[in-house]
């Protein structure tokens, strides 16, 4: 642990993991199951069940991934703040909690593929979905697990894999010694935590910007600093939307943005399967409109906050970061004191030296190195030559935007008019190209190492409620979905066999998730895995299931046939669109060089969920149309007896289902 | 508005407060609105639930 670390840190850290303790022990021994929750009538305040649920579902993925994209592309993102508060909690809540709920308790289904394949009468149905939900889950699990890969290893000064296994190890003793039911008050106070911390986190960092307006405003100025590789695809500044059109590559990040990140995890939220199942464990709609408010102020405390945070980031890094030196090698602008800098550091003996960045044949970044600065007859300093050796390692100078320091902006001076000046740059630097390391750089530079420790132990716990909710869901698709669905064993005969197969399934699901979690970062590419990841998750659970889960909960219209059609055809679709058009996901995968589209601009960067969701949506509606309804029987055992229905009369032979 | 310039940007503000507005107007009207008698599939569901968790 670094040694900054002093009484007051310890002391306050034992507190917050006695709390932790005390309320897991509290909760361990109050109510625990469903009978205790829906029958025996125990009743959870509504503000424990609505923390605990936002403790579960906003983890390191939202709070580090997506704060660190906000660092990166500014604050357009708060359009899925938006999203995710009138989507995913108003819409949601409101509108298929009750529906998903009473279906769920009709039909007796206890996982999401379940509940659509018993809505549809279809062993496919829930097999197909179990089969997903067991192949993508550990893709988001992984997103969960970097994100607190990366806060614990900037936390506590450890390399990236070592921390990775840290944490592995951490969630297989959670998940497997401590059972896969979160505690709700122990998850409850981790959202009190997260949200306590993002209001201080929020509060420290408009008052460090000089507050809400001032500090906007600076956001806008840093514009003119913006990468070249991001101004080249549409960036305009951290607080404007990027550039809008189609048909060029300068409008790549509007579309990244609306049709990755804000439709993409906006809308997918809605087919999310431990969503569905948390709506099933409520007793009543008392409790979800109860959720409804809680929730939205939650989401924009804790998601709205990590947006803001991540692209204000800039603002402090550029005025209060550890200071580059270096000669500035163009002038953006005078009066603002921005500028391009070729950084340089001084050796031993005092000389100054230039830095340089290799990237090998892969495109892979080496460790920064040294060089000599090659002078001109009169002994001015000349421009790092960009070259390539034998090897195919591209060697050239480390250049950054860079905001000359006020007080001191120049450090040396020759007679030769050679200067080193001084200043600070932005949250993708200090975060060394990965913008999933921006919020955990920020935070341990900006905040109290008390602050940054408790943060760290909050996002570590609430990416382990997290998990372990992943992982349930996991470990139910592939034992009672795949496993006991296909063997045709009873609830009688699956003990043994089905913990075996639920076990395996967890265990190779944390293995793949870690070995992606390892191979982020080896790959570390320009758009945060986190974000990807998570974009995928979300974006094929929604082209897949939404229709189906959607069509099936709310109407009676929706058929068998049309359920399979819609699933098939938003899966094969998103998957073709991942594998052969979507930069860097077809690339990264390998089974093409370059996306199909790669001579379109904009298609290879749309969303998968863009072209699928559309298309099942389509299939179903056009199938539904042309193919038999569910029997009346069945649609009665479903949603009941409609209002003014006639006195049902025993079916006729021919329309029953076979 | 508070320093920004793009309106997009500003009206996504707007609409994050203005949606969580829209959630606590909602919860405030409807806190105890819902609620109802529990019935036999709501047992029979947590009972099997129950074992579900078992299994886990």
């Amino acid at each position: 642990m670094p040694s900054d670390v002093n009484l007051l840190d310890i002391v306050l850290v034992l507190l917050y993991v006695f709390a932790t303790a005390f309320l897991g022990y509290l909760g361990y021994r109050g109510t625990r199951t469903a009978t205790d929750y829906l029958v025996a009538g125990r009743k959870a305040h509504p503000f424990v069940m609505s923390l605990s649920y936002g403790a579960t579902f906003i983890s390191t993925s939202a709070i580090v991934g997506f704060g660190g994209v906000a660092g990166m592309f500014g604050l357009s993102l708060l359009w899925l703040t938006f999203c995710n508060i009138f989507i995913g909690v108003f819409i949601a809540f409101i509108f298929l909690g009750e529906p998903t709920r009473r279906l769920g308790h009709r039909l007796d289904a206890h996982t999401f593929p379940e509940l659509l394949g018993r809505r549809f009468e279809s062993r496919f149905v829930q097999v197909f979905a179990g089969l997903i939900i067991a192949l993508l889950v550990p893709l988001y699990g992984a997103a969960v697990l970097i994100g607190g890969t990366e806060f614990l290893s900037t936390a506590l000064g450890m390399p990236y894999n070592t921390a990775l296994l840290v944490l592995a190890v951490l969630v297989a003793a959670y998940v497997f010694f401590g059972g896969l039911k979160g505690v709700m008050y122990t998850d409850a106070l981790q959202g009190v935590v997260m949200f306590v911390g993002m209001a201080i986190l929020v509060i420290f960092t408009y008052s460090s910007t000089g507050g809400i307006s001032e500090g906007h405003r600076q956001l806008g100025e840093l514009k003119d600093l913006a990468p070249a590789s991001l101004t080249s695809i549409g960036h305009r500044g951290w607080t404007a939307m990027p550039e809008f059109g189609f048909g060029d590559t300068r409008y790549n990040l509007w579309w990244i943005i609306v049709s990755t990140v804000v439709m993409g995890v906006g809308i997918g939220v809605l087919a999310q399967p431990q969503l569905a199942v948390r709506f099933m464990t409520v007793r009543s709609k008392r409790e979800l409109n109860r959720a409804v408010g809680i929730g939205g102020v939650f989401i924009l405390a804790v998601i709205g906050v990590a947006y803001v945070t991540g692209a204000l980031s800039n603002v402090f890094f550029t005025t209060h970061g550890p200071p580059f030196q270096g000669r500035i090698i163009q002038t953006v602008d005078a009066d603002k004191g921005h500028v391009l800098l070729q950084v340089m550091k001084q050796d031993q003996d005092g000389a100054w030296m230039d830095v340089v960045k290799e990237t090998n044949r892969d495109g892979k970044a080496l460790p920064d190195t040294t060089q000599p600065v090659r002078l001109d007859d009169q002994g001015k300093w000349l421009p790092v030559m960009k070259g390539t050796n034998a090897n195919g390692t591209v060697r050239e100078g480390v250049i950054i935007p860079a905001v000359l320091d006020r007080d001191n902006p120049f450090v040396f001076t020759e007679a030769t008019g050679n200067r080193v000046a001084q200043g600070r740059s932005l949250s993708i630097v200090y975060a060394k190209g990965a913008s999933d390391q921006i919020m955990p750089t920020y935070i341990s530079m900006a905040m109290p190492k008390w602050f940054e420790l408790v943060f760290l132990l909050t996002l570590l716990s609430a990416a382990m409620s997290t998990l372990s909710s992943q992982f349930h869901t996991l470990g139910t698709a592939a034992g009672r979905d795949l496993f006991e669905s296909l063997s045709g064993f009873g609830s009688g005969q699956r003990s043994r066999r089905t913990i075996y197969i639920v076990r395996s399934a967890i265990f190779v699901g944390l293995i793949v998730a870690v070995a992606l979690g390892y191979y982020a970062r080896k790959e570390q590419a320009f758009v945060s895995f986190i974000m990807r990841a998570t974009a995928i998750f979300f974006g094929v659970c929604a082209a897949t299931f939404l229709p189906a889960f959607i069509g099936g909960i709310c109407t009676r219209a929706m058929t068998r046939a049309a359920a399979i059609a819609s699933m098939i055809a938003g899966f094969l679709v998103s998957a073709a669109w991942l594998l052969l058009v979507k930069v860097p996901e077809c690339t990264v995968i390998g089974l093409v060089q370059d996306s199909l589209l790669a001579h379109k601009p904009n298609w290879p960067v749309v969303d998968p969920l863009f072209i699928a969701l559309p298309v099942s949506t389509l299939t179903a509606v056009l199938v539904s149309a042309f193919t038999r309804k569910s029997s009346r029987a069945h649609l009665e055992r479903c949603f009941g007896t409609p209002p003014h229905a006639a006195p049902r009369r025993e079916p006729i032979p021919e329309l029953v289902q076979p | 508005m508070l320093g920004i310039q793009d309106p997009w940007v500003a009206l996504a503000i707007i609409l994050c407060l203005a949606s969580t507005l829209l959630c606590v107007v909602y919860a405030w009207l409807n806190w105890n609105r819902g609620d109802e008698e529990l019935r036999t599939e709501d047992v029979r569901w947590a009972a099997e639930e129950d074992k579900v968790e078992e299994t886990l």
